[in-house]
């Protein structure tokens, strides 16, 4: 019997799958490569279970119709890659303040500007936790094959609701484009998170930016009972614009502690051989298969190597990594940026001169032997 | 709640008073013929969703008790393109600042109109950036005096209705806040159009426009709205031609309207999948 369940496709079509898997009602976006098919597949998908596509005038609107979308209580996602991540920013910290569940896939390419657009690269990982201004927190996650791209997917989702934040979901141009296989899970068999609403009933006072003692805010969607008011200024418990100096630094405690304080359940990683490893590669995205690569073979030939694949890149999970590499000889970021996540890996860990970056530039896939060359440095080997 | 006389407090939220226009701005009086528009209407506060950007224009979402959407500076347009297209029932009102809507906010204006999406987009046109303390906007026109033009603007301004117009509006209006009930008249009109309406009223800015341009105190600006528009097709348009027109200059009820277009759509699409 033919199992419909099992794909051989792209990347970003595996993204698309764990959207609808997840619930996904809304997507807005604009064409942009190398993220385009996550936005093909979606007009083509979200209509036949109901649900609505849009192609916006821009990233930027693109980002506000998923937000709008997602106050009438809507599953919502828009798809960019550099570029439009850039433009989409002013709009993402607007969803960080007004504390709105939306899903942005980042596809990265080469920048800066318009780059290397049909060429991986991860040098978008601080614009993701940096990239709109002012103070705040967010989560973004990344994945290295289909399977867990699916699956971050859901996780981003489910984070989004759980969380009242947006979530960046960091693939890269070589996962958003190869094709692998993909085996979609049975309903049931991964969590899907529903938004936590209101319990208050229509006719009581209803305070849509009170957190619960969990930091929680249960929500109430546009056209509901509960008329509120929704802004991108400091605010009340009502919503409405408010700059008193208690206010304004208790809401960004929250927006910040409601993230933070959770650093230990959005944290996802996977490990390779890294009980007895005295060296560690850490490594996320596409970047990751090669260091898996790499450590496979070298333990072939009796090297005590592990690898450490980050799949939730912010907030940071600096303790995990610190209690990680707490027994390695040394630690080996294999990136594709000019050193990125190497820079919170030395801040995490205990001894930051025994870390070290394997890192390439030019729009290819890093290689394992890349990697090789700078292990073979560090065993005093010789290149 | 048509049934019962106007009383503005059933339409605001008393606790976002005092507002923050200064005095004589014409901006309370298109919030009052909004509130009006909608009572005479009879529709539910629940059923309006009022989105704005940023301006001094777009802090009125905040004052109503509709459920309210104050966004970031001129994407008004597509936050309320998210709400109306997932969910189409509700009524959505996007009041706009002139550089709100057609400066920084310009593509969405008229990519919204070329949709034909159904939200209605009062601008608010007084003709400068109030809330920054008075820069010129693309409203302003040539020789006008403005902070950012202290030797006087040479940028050409944009004719609302005509923009609106050409990029597919199927409900284009004009008034002044001078004419309160047309002004009240034509935003009713505009809400119950099916489609992306555009309805453009003119409101003096005393503070910021007036003086540096010296047009007077607030009543003297508005004498002017008095005195320098027509009702569209006026015969005083003979001798004056420079006089503004006001009124419906577009009503269309045959270009589809987006949400329903996307509802045939989804019918197509399942129709594939069955």
């Amino acid at each position: 019997m033919k199992n419909n369940n099992i794909r051989f496709i792209q990347g970003n079509e595996a993204c698309v799958e764990g959207a609808i898997y997840a619930g996904i009602d809304f997507f807005a976006g604009y064409p942009i490569t190398p993220s385009t098919e996550i936005l093909e597949h979606l007009a083509a998908r979200l209509p036949q279970k109901g649900g609505k596509f849009i192609q916006m005038e821009d990233e930027i609107a693109s980002m506000g119709a998923i937000i709008g979308a997602s106050l009438t209580g809507k599953k919502v996602m828009t798809a960019t890659s550099g570029p439009g991540f850039s433009l989409k920013q002013e709009a993402l910290g607007y969803a960080c303040m007004a504390e709105i569940p939306c899903v942005i896939a980042n596809v990265q390419r080469g920048g800066p500007s318009t780059g290397n657009p049909t060429h991986v690269s991860q040098g978008d990982v601080n614009q993701a936790r940096w990239g709109t201004h002012g103070d705040h927190s967010i989560i973004a996650l990344t994945a290295s094959n289909h399977q867990d791209v699916f699956k971050i997917t859901v996780d981003a989702f489910n984070m989004a609701e759980t969380y009242r934040t947006p979530v960046v979901l960091l693939l890269d141009e070589t996962i958003g484009h190869m094709r692998e296989k993909l085996v979609i899970p049975e309903p049931g068999e991964l969590p899907v998170v529903e938004r936590l609403r209101t319990s208050v009933k229509g006719g009581v006072d209803y305070h849509p930016y009170l957190p619960r003692d969990d930091g929680r805010l249960p929500m109430s969607d546009f056209g509901g009972e509960h008329r509120y008011n929704v802004t991108g200024l400091f605010h009340d418990m009502w919503g409405f614009p408010n700059n008193n100096p208690n206010v304004v630094g208790g809401l960004l405690r929250h927006l910040v502690d409601k993230i933070e304080n959770n650093v230990n359940d959005i944290c996802m990683y996977k490990e390779y051989w890294l009980d007895d490893a005295e060296y560690i590669l850490i490594s996320y995205g596409s970047s990751a298969r090669s260091a898996i690569h790499l450590a496979k073979n070298r333990r072939a030939r009796g090297i005590k190597i592990g690898v450490l694949e980050l799949q939730t890149l912010w907030p940071f999970p600096t303790e995990m990594i610190r209690e990680k590499c707490a027994g390695a000889k040394a630690v080996i970021v294999v990136e594709m940026n000019m050193g990125q996540v190497v820079t919170q890996v030395k801040n995490a860990v205990d001894n930051p001169n025994s870390v070290f970056l394997a890192n390439k530039i030019s729009g290819e896939l890093i290689s394992p032997e890349d990697i090789k060359s700078l292990l073979r440095m560090i065993q005093g080997k010789g290149v | 709640m048509k049934n019962k006389k106007f009383d503005f407090k059933d339409y605001i939220r008393q606790r976002f008073f005092p507002h923050i226009w200064c005095p004589g701005c014409g901006h309370g009086i298109v919030l009052s013929s909004l509130l009006r528009a909608v009572h005479e209407l009879g529709l539910n506060k629940n059923e309006i969703v009022i989105t704005s950007g940023i301006g001094c224009s777009s802090r009125i979402s905040g004052y109503v008790d509709f459920h309210s959407l104050h966004t970031i500076h001129g994407r008004a347009l597509s936050f309320a393109t998210g709400v109306k297209l997932s969910k189409p029932d509700l009524k959505a009102i996007v009041p706009m600042g002139d550089g709100d809507a057609l400066a920084i906010g310009g593509n969405h204006f008229i990519h919204a109109a070329r949709r034909n999406i159904d939200i209605t987009a009062i601008v608010m046109n007084n003709r400068i950036y109030g809330m920054t303390g008075g820069q010129f906007s693309p409203l302003s026109g040539c020789g006008k005096q403005a902070t950012t033009a202290p030797y006087s603007t040479i940028d050409r301004e944009f004719d609302v209705v005509d923009l609106a117009k050409s990029a597919g509006a199927t409900f284009v209006a004009r008034s002044t806040v001078f004419h309160a009930n047309e002004c009240k008249d034509i935003i009713k009109k505009g809400i119950n159009h099916k489609g992306f309406s555009v309805v453009e009223i003119l409101t003096q800015c005393p503070t910021y426009y007036g003086r540096k341009n010296k047009e007077g105190d607030a009543v003297q600006m508005m004498e002017n709205y008095k005195t320098n528009t027509v009702k569209i097709g006026s015969k005083k348009l003979e001798k004056n031609p420079g006089l503004i027109q006001r009124g419906i200059f577009v009503e269309k009820n045959d270009v589809p309207e987006y949400c329903e277009a996307y509802d045939r759509i989804i019918e197509t699409a399942m129709k594939g999948q069955a």
